[in-house]
């Protein structure tokens, strides 16, 4: 080495070779420089729009606006079915860090069960990125006064406020309104299927039952869209844009909720259902099934502990029992095959019978006993509806023949859905010789008919339709089927426009004899006005004038000689209270058709359900008048 | 010490090289601007940034004061001094991160690997000056050696940023002094080897999944390859105007990762697009190309190797900085030299800087005496 060192340097050479290797070097620099800006070049001019883009899908979100779905108002404007602001507490995990940081502390502050701190830890599992999740739904207003409070401690974990749908009236209208829940899996096939996705892309709940159910579409609303910028932690820093949401129609019902209470209260501690019609145009004024349930349970998702005593219930509250209970329509059903009767031309207003306590067919030994041990003797039609003579019409229907009677029986509606605005119906069963074949794969006997006679037998009918075909009577023939909305109001920015609920129109009946209607008529005012009638005592006080017929149908069958004796047997095989009736008498205004469940006497349990009604429908009109209406 | 003042400017009295502060002043106040709007319009960062500047201009300052003949004279020193400082760190270094790259100095911490971005090109420049150019194999090699100690040594931390940047330092140092065409060809073949075993060896499981994201960040959108690509949609929506100072949705709206450190030259892309990153690689280009002309001029071998070496390692800051955050090169912790905020590293920097002008300013001097 030290040898080398001796040479001499030659600064001059050593120079040039370093500039030569500077030279190099700064070549070698704007070369690697140009591979940058091409590269640059690449993103920024070739890729430019594709960037632009995934720039503008980054920052710009679009949110749904859910729309505020419609209220439900009663015929004089009272809320039943409004929209209540209800909080919920979210977590967005990102922020908030680990649950076991914060949850235990929270869960003293609030009352958070294990079952809903096991739920959340659940849920955790499987969240998207930086979606917030709901630890507790429906907080009270003590919740979340004390989580405000003490907000600062827990960053990331916020209380959300959203419109959920509330009934004040409660179990008072579940049968009618029906309730909204939350959005199932099924639900969302359906809604995906009928294209409907976008339109619930911001919505929870959905109608499950009665008029939120049928009327979904309407109450619904179309959705609103929100643009708006967020930055990368989801936070929503400015609205870009609004595209207002269409808030669902809001429905006027025919419903009058102060009859509706009435109705509750006449039914209290009862099995059984009332449904009160206005003839005029079909509106139901009331309609209530007991027992009946809080719908406000369903909406928040009910606990199993609130579900299970309502579906393990003998006296089985989820049925509306309205439109939905078949029960054999027994006596009431007389008037109808009274008018039948004169219609056919076997019995006139003057045609009379003897009623020895039983009827026999010809060369039939079995007897079929009046409810009237020693019989009602000698009767015409207007006794025969008025003192509700079996025998008149077990030899009426004999006469007609079931043929005959179905297909009467077919245009007042007995034995089809009325077509009202639930799909909580049934049509129950008006029975024919084909039904029956096809049902029992057994041919109709004379016998049969006898039973069909008094409204027993095959035959059932749900409180609706026996409403229903009340009306058409008082009103001698003109339908007008039953319906809930009398109007909806479609909300608008400046004015709200109104759909009135058409009448659909249906041709009425008609007879060879128009008069028959008010033979009829005048019978069934005897139900009430009569003093033998069997609605008589329950009415005799009324200020109005009452048209009726009483029913009491057996719930079990019994023996030819068998007597009824409600003391010994159990209490659900008791007979079952039916009325129907309406009033004024000379100008229907309100329609009644009561079922009472093993209650025993239709005049005597039913009837009083009815007077009541009536009662309060005729004071409050009275009021009104008072007042200067 | 003799002068002649009639001839020279009151800048080369003062020991400015007049065009590398223009330069390097046009750079800083650009960096001002983007920090600002990358910090989210944070006076107080900038501020904060501005006091680094004044400390990191009063270090250059000083150190352009201190002839090339007495960095010369002390280098042994100061290297192994450095050394000691990274053995310290891996033997008492406070742990961040998964990474031991600190001393606690009580009052503040410290990261020697900043030291060695100066020691490590004095050192090389002091051995290899010893003997006359080109350097002779066994000189390279040793060279190398001398090289690789504060490389794997930092790289152990790990810091895989600064190791590159000592290593490119060295080898600069190494290509300046003549080392044979034949010997960087036979590298460039070997360098498949090395990276195998760089890769099995010397590699964390978080660097390796830098870099295996870098080969394909689309894979992993939301996780690891999150920054990158993040990162390419700002620059690629710049577009050719950019969006404007202030209006990067990218950087405002926090998408890019480390927005005003690492991936700053992403907000400035955003922003001033293909023509502001053309205006800021031109004023890069000018500042490298004056550290190559002072090298040039230098009359030490010494100075030569010293300020060529200085000069070519800030252009790796560059390279690499802008490769990594348009997704050419993996990401490593590397910053945009002058315009990332991030303390210690800008000073270095800047004392580099000062060497440079030092090296610049003292030439007649040197050949007087």
């Amino acid at each position: 080495m030290p040898y080398q060192q001796i040479t001499i340097r030659d600064h001059g050479s050593e120079s040039n070779l370093f500039a030569r290797r500077a030279f190099f070097a700064f070549i070698f620099v704007i070369a690697l420089i140009l591979v940058l800006l091409s590269n640059l070049y690449h993103l920024q001019v070739q890729r430019h729009d594709t960037y632009q883009t995934r720039s503008n899908d980054n920052r710009i979100s679009v949110r749904p606006i859910t729309p505020n779905r419609g209220l439900i108002f009663d015929r004089n404007g009272i809320l039943l079915a409004e929209n209540r602001p209800t909080y919920s507490l979210d977590v967005l995990i990102e922020k908030s860090g680990k649950p076991d940081k914060w949850l235990k502390s929270l869960a003293d502050l609030l009352t958070i069960d294990e079952a809903l701190q096991e739920k959340f830890t659940k849920k955790l599992k499987r969240r998207r990125r930086f979606k917030s999740l709901t630890l507790k739904n429906n907080l009270s207003e003590q919740e979340v006064a004390k989580f405000s409070v003490n907000q600062h401690k827990y960053p990331g974990i916020s209380i959300e406020a959203r419109l959920t749908r509330f009934y004040p009236y409660g179990e008072a209208l579940t049968h009618a309104l029906g309730y909204v829940g939350k959005i199932n899996k099924k639900e969302l096939v359906d809604i995906d299927q009928a294209g409907n996705s976008a339109n619930y892309a911001g919505s929870y709940d959905i109608g499950k039952q009665g008029l939120e159910r049928y009327y979904e579409n309407e109450l619904h609303g179309t959705i609103g869209y929100r643009e708006v910028e967020i930055n990368s932690r989801g936070r929503i820093l400015r609205t870009l844009k609004v595209d207002a949401p269409i808030p669902g129609n809001d429905l006027i019902l025919t419903l009058d909720i102060d009859l509706q209470k009435t109705a509750q209260a006449a039914l209290k501690g009862r099995r059984g259902a009332v449904v009160v019609l206005d003839p005029k145009d079909g509106g139901i004024l009331a309609l209530y099934s007991n027992p009946s349930y809080d719908p406000n349970l369903f909406v928040h998702g009910i606990s199993s502990k609130d579900y299970s005593p309502l579906i393990t219930s003998l006296d089985r509250p989820l049925i509306n029992r309205a439109t939905q209970g078949r029960y054999p329509p027994a006596s009431t059903v007389k008037p109808f095959l009274a008018l039948l009767g004169l219609e056919d031309g076997l019995v006139t207003e003057t045609t009379t019978i003897h009623d020895p306590g039983f009827y026999r067919i010809p060369n039939v030994k079995r007897k079929w006993r009046d409810w009237k041990k020693w019989g009602h003797g000698k009767v015409d039609l207007s006794m025969s509806v008025a003192q509700s003579c079996d025998i008149y019409y077990y030899d009426l229907a004999y006469k007609l023949g079931i043929d005959k009677i179905t297909d009467f029986m077919g245009k007042f509606g007995f034995g089809e859905r009325t077509g009202v605005d639930i799909h909580e119906e049934t049509g129950a069963n008006m029975p024919s010789r084909g039904w029956k074949r096809g049902q029992h794969n057994q041919p109709w006997y004379a016998g049969d008919t006898i039973s069909v006679g008094i409204g027993q037998g095959y035959w059932t009918a749900t409180p609706l339709q026996l409403a229903a075909a009340t009306a058409t009577m008082a009103n001698k023939g003109i339908i007008r089927p039953p319906h809930f909305v009398m109007q909806q109001r479609v909300q608008k920015a400046d004015q709200n426009d109104i759909i009135n609920t058409e009448d659909p129109d249906r041709p009425p009946i008609t007879l060879t004899d128009e008069k028959n209607w008010q033979i009829v008529l005048n019978a069934m005012e005897q139900t009430v006005s009569s003093v033998r009638g069997t609605a008589h005592k329950i009415f005799r006080t009324a200020k109005y004038t009452v048209a009726g017929k009483t029913g009491t149908a057996q719930v079990i069958g019994m023996k030819e000689d068998e007597e009824y004796d409600e003391k010994k047997i159990s209490e659900r095989n008791r007979d079952n209270a039916m009325f129907i009736g309406y009033a004024p008498f000379d100008d229907p205004q309100i329609v009644i058709a009561v079922a009472l469940e093993n209650a025993g006497h239709g005049g005597s349990e039913a009837g009083p359900v009815a007077r009541m009604i009536m009662d309060k429908y005729f004071n409050n009109k009275d009021k009104l008048i008072a007042n200067g209406q | 010490m003799v002068n002649n003042p009639a001839k020279r400017s009151i800048w080369f009295r003062l020991h400015i090289d007049g065009p590398l502060l223009v330069g390097l002043l046009i750079l800083m106040s650009l960096g001002l601007a983007v920090l600002y709007s990358a910090s989210g319009e944070s006076t107080n960062q900038v501020f904060k940034h501005s006091v680094r500047l004044g400390i990191g201009f009063v270090a250059m300052f000083i150190l352009a004061q201190i002839p090339p003949m007495t960095y010369r004279r002390w280098t042994p020193v100061f290297f192994l001094f450095g050394i000691t400082l990274l053995i310290a760190v891996l033997v008492i270094g406070i742990q961040s991160k998964g990474a031991q790259r600190w001393l606690n100095l009580g009052v503040t911490r410290f990261q020697p690997s900043e030291v060695m971005k100066l020691a490590l090109p004095m050192m090389m420049s002091w051995y290899l000056s010893q003997y006359h150019l080109p350097s002779r194999f066994k000189h390279i090699v040793i060279g190398a050696i001398i090289m690789a100690i504060p490389t794997l040594l930092i790289a152990k931390q790990p810091d895989l940023g600064t190791s590159i940047l000592i290593a490119s330092s060295g080898f600069f140092a190494l290509f300046l002094s003549g080392m044979s065409w034949a010997l960087l060809a036979f590298l460039a073949a070997m360098a498949p080897v090395a990276v195998y075993v760089m890769w099995t060896f010397f590699m964390h499981t978080y660097q390796k999944q830098r870099v295996l994201t870098f080969l394909d960040p689309e894979t992993d959108p939301l996780g690891s390859g999150y920054h990158i690509i993040q990162s390419k949609i700002a620059i690629g929506s710049g577009g050719v105007q950019g969006k404007g100072w202030l209006q990067g949705t990218q950087s405002q709206l926090e998408f890019i990762p480390e927005p005003h450190t690492d991936f700053i030259f992403a907000v400035f892309s955003e922003e001033f697009g293909l023509l502001g990153v053309l205006g800021l690689l031109c004023i890069y280009i000018f500042i490298i190309a004056r550290g190559m002309y002072i090298s040039v001029k230098a009359q030490e071998t010494y100075g030569k190797l010293l300020a060529g070496s200085i000069t070519l390692t800030f252009f790796v800051y560059i390279f690499v900085n802008i490769g990594m955050v348009s997704g050419l090169l993996p990401v490593v912790g590397v910053p945009l030299p002058l315009v990332s905020y991030g303390g210690t590293s800008m000073v270095t920097l800047l004392a580099g800087f000062g060497v440079l002008m030092s090296i610049s300013t003292h030439r007649r001097l040197l050949a007087q005496g």
